[in-house]
């Protein structure tokens, strides 16, 4: 059996790796292959940005070389696919080269789209790049005093950072001794902090108790660059001396011109995470790269990739999958620069998030590093 | 004028009413959404919003296995 793997983010690197040692001998005798195709070279720890926009690390530790993560059988080549032609099981990349396969795994990721919102890119920090976090940590770093606005698109990609960049912050300002001169207002597209019910009934006392103010149901419209102020689509405006704004997201734009999906997601059935549609039966899709209406995280990609991975390798020895997705992500959450706690839920259960402790937060910097375990899919 | 349907079922995060929203900014006014959710609190929290900022309320039912169907038009 021929696998493509196109995407080597986190569901496509932890995915690859999984399934090449569950199929070991079958890729030793030449009974099933996996290739994987990327855009680049590197892989990125993307959570690490967090970290480098408040000093805490630097860019270049959250980065490997791709093929240093991968088992050995796999086949990798950095060459983007262009054209998707799953009628006839075969893509075609950049460089002209086209890959036949019996089983393609689309993990293409999404990308921030700062520019879809009139002023937000030039007017805001974010940490969804490295170049964007580093800016981010200078400009914390030369905050003098004023209000802080904490503002989100949608769909965004990790639901937790509105809440975790805000708490980080606070610390920041708290340890250069700014908090009497800083105002924190937080805006939510909905009507309470966040998302997840339990976790937005844990996080608004945490804001009182802090004196950090919120307004709800604001979706940001456009940003004033000029008057300094956020407005949003409910009619409300905010004033701002610093600005972080959670980007909109949408998936990859080779998805969206191939016609797989609108805004870059594909349409996927939420247990087998198969592609739903005429073409679907040889073609899973995981992680930001799905319409599913669950969190655009990480973790989601990796317990997606797992149980993907593990249906692949019995398909390829059985004949038919064994598993069937229920929805879990984990999420772990950073309530300021020594605390932290964390979500865990599926499409049946949802989350009941624990008060803060710093043995979590202990643990989240344990996990920072041992990521790399992560994507060789050993933990 | 186009019609969607969003499932939403079993979301917690982002939400029925996430979903809803960056949905919205995906169609053309007139257009409708049909957005399903098992979430009871959509049946209040999504006329709330939409309430809010200006689209409109076309329907909002139940149906027999608890899953709530509420229709909502693109207006502005």
């Amino acid at each position: 059996m021929r696998i493509l793997v196109v995407g080597g983010g986190m569901g496509g690197t932890i995915f690859a790796n999984h399934l090449a040692r569950r199929i070991h001998g079958e890729l030793k005798t030449g009974k099933a292959r996996i290739t994987m195709l990327s855009a680049t070279h590197e892989h990125v720890y993307q959570p690490g940005w967090l970290y480098v926009a408040m000093g805490r690390a630097t860019p270049d530790e959250l980065v490997r070389e791709q093929q240093s993560l991968l088992e050995p059988g796999i086949d990798f080549h950095v060459d983007p696919v262009e054209e998707f032609h799953l009628a006839e099981n075969h893509v075609k990349c950049k460089s002209g080269k086209v890959h036949e396969y019996d089983l393609i795994v689309i993990s293409t990721g999404s990308r921030p789209l700062p520019e879809n919102i009139p002023g937000l890119k030039e007017n805001s920090v974010d940490c969804y790049s490295a170049e964007r976090a580093v800016q981010f940590y200078d400009r914390l770093s030369q905050f003098k005093g004023g209000r802080i606005v904490i503002t989100v698109g949608l769909p965004h990609k990790c639901p937790m950072i509105p809440l975790e960049v805000t708490f980080a912050m606070y610390d920041f300002i708290k340890d250069r001794g700014l908090l009497d001169k800083t105002e924190f207002y937080y805006t939510y597209p909905i009507g309470r902090v966040h998302s997840l019910e339990n976790v937005a009934k844990w996080a608004a006392p945490e804001f009182d108790a802090k004196g950090i103010k919120y307004e709800t149901l604001f979706n940001m419209k456009e940003v004033d660059g000029k008057n300094a102020c956020v407005r949003s689509e409910e009619g409300g405006e905010v004033k701002f001396d610093l600005l972080v704004g959670v980007p909109p997201h949408k998936g990859q734009e080779v998805i969206e011109k191939n016609g797989l999906g609108e805004n870059g997601w594909i349409p996927t059935n939420r247990h087998s995470l198969h592609m739903e549609g005429e073409h679907g039966k040889n073609v899973i899709v995981l992680g930001d790269t799905t319409n599913l209406p669950i969190s655009k995280a990480g973790s989601t990609a990796h317990f997606e990739a797992e149980t993907a991975a593990e249906n692949v390798a019995a398909v390829v020895k059985m004949g038919h999958p064994v598993k069937s997705y229920d929805g879990k992500v984990f999420c772990f959450i950073e309530a300021g620069k020594d605390r932290a706690t964390y979500a865990m839920f599926n499409y049946q259960n949802p989350p009941q998030p624990k008060a803060p402790t710093g043995a979590v937060h202990a643990f989240k910097m344990a996990y920072n590093k041992l990521y790399w375990a992560t994507a060789r899919g050993l933990l | 004028m186009a019609e969607r349907t969003v499932d939403a079922r079993g979301s917690f995060c982002p939400g029925p009413l996430m979903e809803l929203i960056a949905n919205m900014k995906s169609m053309q006014v007139g257009d409708t959404l049909e957005l399903l959710s098992t979430d009871a609190g959509s049946a209040a929290d999504v006329p709330e919003w939409v309430k809010k900022v200006g689209h409109e309320m076309v329907d909002t039912q139940q149906d027999s296995e608890g899953t709530w169907h509420i229709k909502v038009r693109k207006a502005k």
